[in-house]
């Protein structure tokens, strides 16, 4: 096959305060016809810099590319003019972004934005643009693509946001489509249409696809080819199997050991910390066997969310976030929440503590119900059950020490001495594995996984004996990822912590939990032990939740045929609705599932 | 919009009932002194003996029939006052906000295509000296550059007298030549914000995703500015030029008064020394009245800008 486009020896410099830095070093790599080049690499490796420089796209100000070249049918296109380059742009090579709200303007209809791009580079009427963006959004899969048309991007969801920039990138029929993380900020089942879409219009079109990514899953499922970057430099390149099969370099072998795989621990009964390879890792691992003394076991828990409107501000609707879930969290074991945004786990891990009041349930922790206690005793109640927040760069103050900000739960709790204080905090930075001369710094100067530690430390500085973790690895790399969760999971065996994991990942759930429950739209669908609900589904949720879930394993790709998942219905109800309570079947020890209709 | 009005009125009444003495006092003090009889007799009349809550529900009917009351110094209905001055402010008050606006837009997107340039700065040293002057000093400093020095504009006024034709177009001129002076020195302040705040919105709205994606699509530099940028940086500005409406119509009273502009500015400020209550009550209704209509045309520019504000109420 002929080559389509080469980079040859790029580099590009980022020009800081602080000096020049190398981002890209010396990269060259070609892609051929028809082929889908997957590029992955964790953040910071210089992988969207590499496709913006493609289309001379990069901030010019801050981005420079010092040398090399970009090769384009057999033409030098780095030096051509902003002019020259508008006419390949959107034409012969396009882009489609990873965040799916931002990337399309607000105040245009999507009609509009595919239609303008045909009209850009085909020299076509109003009118034959507009029936092509017609055609081109009915290609992408929008349902009644003539009426979508004229919605504006906040009237769509995410997913149809994405398949319109598709279908804008499309619109010319481009030689190249370059896709930087496309499914990063969509849920699984989403992700898994989105790919089988470009997948399918890839072998239709014969437009070469590069896929950037940080997801082995994801390159695992699209990718002919693979280059693996590491800090600015190409340090493998192979076929797809050649590179799941048989990495050479050391860093890819260290990323594939650090994603967790769908159904590795299918045989294992309990859950047990990741191999991983590098950094002197000989920790024996050993699998994590927990209690069956309940902690914390939650009744029939119910929250709504009010919407108020008119000219006194009423109570005109409610969101049905939570609706009649009940489960148990056994002593030194792991439960999981998995389900997709929207389907209100967090609120139940915010309910618990009563972060957000429920309308009615019961939580006993230690046999005492929290949602009886008054405000002052529900204060005490909280130093047994602490929180770890997703993302680690806004749940801490970025104006405070770290050492102030691991003391102040023991401060809130009545420890003022400075000497017990030192003396705890620096027991607590050893637990999380962070040097003790971090206590002074602040958070701006910690790495994401760095301060994910921290927020754990804060968590742990109460001896709290269960804790809510609420999407604690899903904004930090897969490698910082591993590490976090195994020293979740050491401390869970040092400790004889419970943890209510919460989470989207399939795959991270699958490796860290001892029972998993699987949410929508508010209802508990299935609940079990995790080998059940992994091998043995019943609930049609979650049987097509685990079908749409990526396999880091590229001899077992997703078609678009087997992808038919339902669009979320609204949890937003009028005051009168009275929704049945949940009702269970048991279809093993442990196992339930939902009969009631959620609305699946 | 009601509710606001509603509430100015019954705060008007309230200032109208704490202030010492009442239309009985201001009656029987022009008339040179009345005795306690005639007093209760003027009160009676006026109803003035009724309970608080039935005077204010008269008088609420009252404004509501347009009905302000009578100027004592005037000597006229303030209705008929009001509504006399009342299209010389408008004029001012609206051409001054359309310049200030299209202006402080065109600058600020000039300015936002190259932030660290030599635009940037002129227009950064623009509204500085906007926020900065105060209105009657640019007002009179203009007034002596281009109506004493240079005398293109006439010095006050809204009319001239002199001209003896029945042509639209030549009045039409005429009072465009006298609005010219007022318009630019009330519209200079305003100008600074708007440039300064467009400028602003650009630069953030340029560093946005879809501008990137304009840019991936191909389009030229001048398509994604004037289509895409602009469309999305006006929002603020004009949810802005809505807020300031109430300032531009306090800011008319000093212009009015620099230029002797015939307008509700010159009335109020003569009523003030006059100590002409009910005028001055009257022209608060107005200026309220026309901050509302101000701001109603502020949401409805706004929402044919962006679809996603929507009818809540």
């Amino acid at each position: 096959m002929s080559t389509l486009l080469s980079v040859n020896n790029l580099n590009i410099e980022a020009h800081t305060r602080t000096g020049v830095v190398q981002v890209v070093k010396d990269l060259s790599f070609s892609i051929r016809k028809g082929e889908t080049l997957g590029v992955v690499g964790e953040s910071g490796c210089g992988k969207t810099v590499t496709a913006l420089s493609i289309m001379k796209l990069l901030p010019k100000e801050t981005l420079k590319i010092s040398s090399g070249n970009i090769i384009f049918n057999n033409k030098a296109i780095n030096n051509l003019s902003d002019r020259e380059l508008e006419n390949i742009r959107g034409n012969e090579i396009s882009m489609i972004f990873q965040e799916p709200m931002t990337s399309l303007n607000p105040l245009f209809t999507v009609g509009e934005q595919v239609a303008e791009v045909v009209r850009r580079h085909k020299k076509v009427s109003k009118e034959r643009a507009w029936n092509r963006a017609i055609e081109l959004l009915d290609l992408v899969k929008i349902t009644n693509p003539e009426k979508k048309a004229l919605d504006y991007p906040f009237q769509l969801s995410g997913g149809q946001r994405q398949r319109v920039m598709i279908a804008v990138a499309l619109a010319c029929e481009p030689k190249i489509l370059i896709a930087d993380e496309p499914t990063t900020a969509l849920d699984v089942t989403i992700q898994a249409e989105i790919l089988a879409l470009i997948n399918r219009l890839k072998d239709e079109t014969g437009t070469a696809v590069m896929f950037i990514t940080h997801d082995m899953a994801v390159v695992a499922q699209m990718a002919d080819r693979v280059i693996v970057l590491y800090p600015g430099e190409k340090v493998e390149e192979g076929t797809v199997h050649e590179i799941f099969n048989n990495p050479k370099h050391e860093y890819t072998k260290s990323l594939l050991a650090a994603v967790p795989k769908l159904g590795e621990m299918v045989r294992r009964k309990y859950p047990e910390p990741m191999r991983l390879i590098g950094k002197g890792d000989t920790r024996i691992v050993k699998p994590i066997i927990g209690t069956d003394e309940p902690i914390l076991s939650v009744k029939k828990l119910v929250t709504r969310y009010s919407i108020r409107g008119g000219l006194f501000q009423r109570i005109k609707a409610k969101v049905h976030a939570v609706e009649d879930i009940s489960f148990t969290i056994m002593k030194g074991k792991t439960l999981s929440l998995v389900g997709e945004s929207g389907c209100g786990k967090s609120t139940v891990g915010r309910s618990l503590i009563r972060l957000v009041e429920p309308a009615s349930g019961e939580v006993y922790l230690d046999g005492q119900n929290i949602l009886d206690l008054t405000v002052k005793d529900v204060r005490d109640a909280r130093s047994k059950i602490q929180m770890v927040f997703q993302d680690p760069f806004a749940s801490l103050n970025p104006q405070r020490p770290l050492f102030d900000q691991v003391a102040e739960p023991l401060r809130n709790y009545g420890i003022f001495r400075l000497e017990e204080l030192q003396k705890r905090i620096g027991d607590l930075f050893d637990r999380v594995k962070l040097p003790r001369s971090f206590m002074k710094r602040y958070p701006h100067q910690l790495s994401g996984g760095q301060r994910q530690r921290i927020a754990i430390a804060r968590a742990l500085a109460l001896n709290p004996k269960v804790i809510i973790a609420d999407e604690p690895v899903s904004a930090l790399d897969v490698s910082v990822q591993a590490q976090v969760l195994n020293l979740m999971m050491e401390l869970q065996v040092d400790l004889g912590l419970s943890f209510l994991f919460i989470s989207h990942d399939m795959a991270v759930v699958e490796r860290v939990s001892h029972d998993v429950g699987v949410m929508y739209l508010g209802r508990l669908v299935e609940i079990g032990p995790r080998q059940a609900i992994f091998r043995n589904p019943h609930h049609p949720y979650t049987k097509d939740l685990l079908k749409a879930v990526p396999i880091a394993d590229p001899s077992k790709r997703n078609t678009e045929r087997e992808m038919n998942f339902k669009p979320l219905p609204s949890p937003i109800h009028d005051l009168t609705h009275d929704p049945k309570p949940s009702e269970y079947k048991k279809v093993a020890k442990d196992h339930y599932v939902l009969t009631t209709d959620c609305g699946y | 919009m009601l509710t606001v009005l509603l509430v100015v009125i019954i705060l008007n009444f309230l200032m109208l009932h704490l202030a010492p003495g009442d239309i009985a006092d201001t009656i029987a003090a022009t008339m040179g002194g009345a005795d306690e009889k005639d007093m209760i007799q003027l009160r009676t009349e006026y109803g003035l003996d009724q309970p608080f809550f039935i005077q204010l529900f008269q008088y609420v009917i009252k404004v509501a029939m347009l009905d302000l009351g009578n100027s004592h110094f005037y000597n006229m209905p303030v209705f008929d006052l009001i509504m006399e001055r009342l299209p010389a402010t408008l004029l001012l008050v609206f051409s001054a906000q359309i310049v200030s606006l299209s202006l402080g837009i065109l600058l600020g997107v000039y300015a936002a295509q190259n932030p660290n340039g030599l635009s940037s700065l002129f227009v950064n040293m623009l509204s500085l000296f906007g926020y900065a002057a105060p209105v009657f000093w640019t007002g009179i400093l203009l007034l002596i550059a281009f109506s004493l020095y240079i005398p293109i504009f006439p010095v006050a006024g809204m009319r001239d007298v002199t001209i003896e034709s029945d042509n639209f177009f030549v009045h039409a001129f005429d009072v465009a030549r006298h609005l010219f002076l007022p318009m630019i020195t009330l519209a200079s302040i305003f100008l600074a914000y708007y440039s300064r705040l467009c400028r602003a919105s650009m630069l953030e709205v340029l560093g946005a995703d879809f501008v990137r994606t304009a840019k991936a699509k191909g389009l030229s530099q001048r398509d994604i500015l004037m289509k895409h940028a602009l469309k999305n940086s006006l929002s603020p500005v004009i949810t802005f030029a809505g807020l300031s409406f109430s300032a531009v119509v306090s800011g008319a009273i000093l212009v009015e008064t620099v230029y002797s502009w015939p307008g509700l500015g010159t009335l109020a400020f003569n009523s003030i020394i006059a100590r002409d209550t009910p005028v001055l009550l009257g022209i608060l209704i107005f200026s309220t009245l026309m901050v509302t209509v101000g701001n109603l045309l502020t949401d409805m520019v706004l929402r044919s800008i962006d679809p996603r504000i929507q009818g809540s109420q």
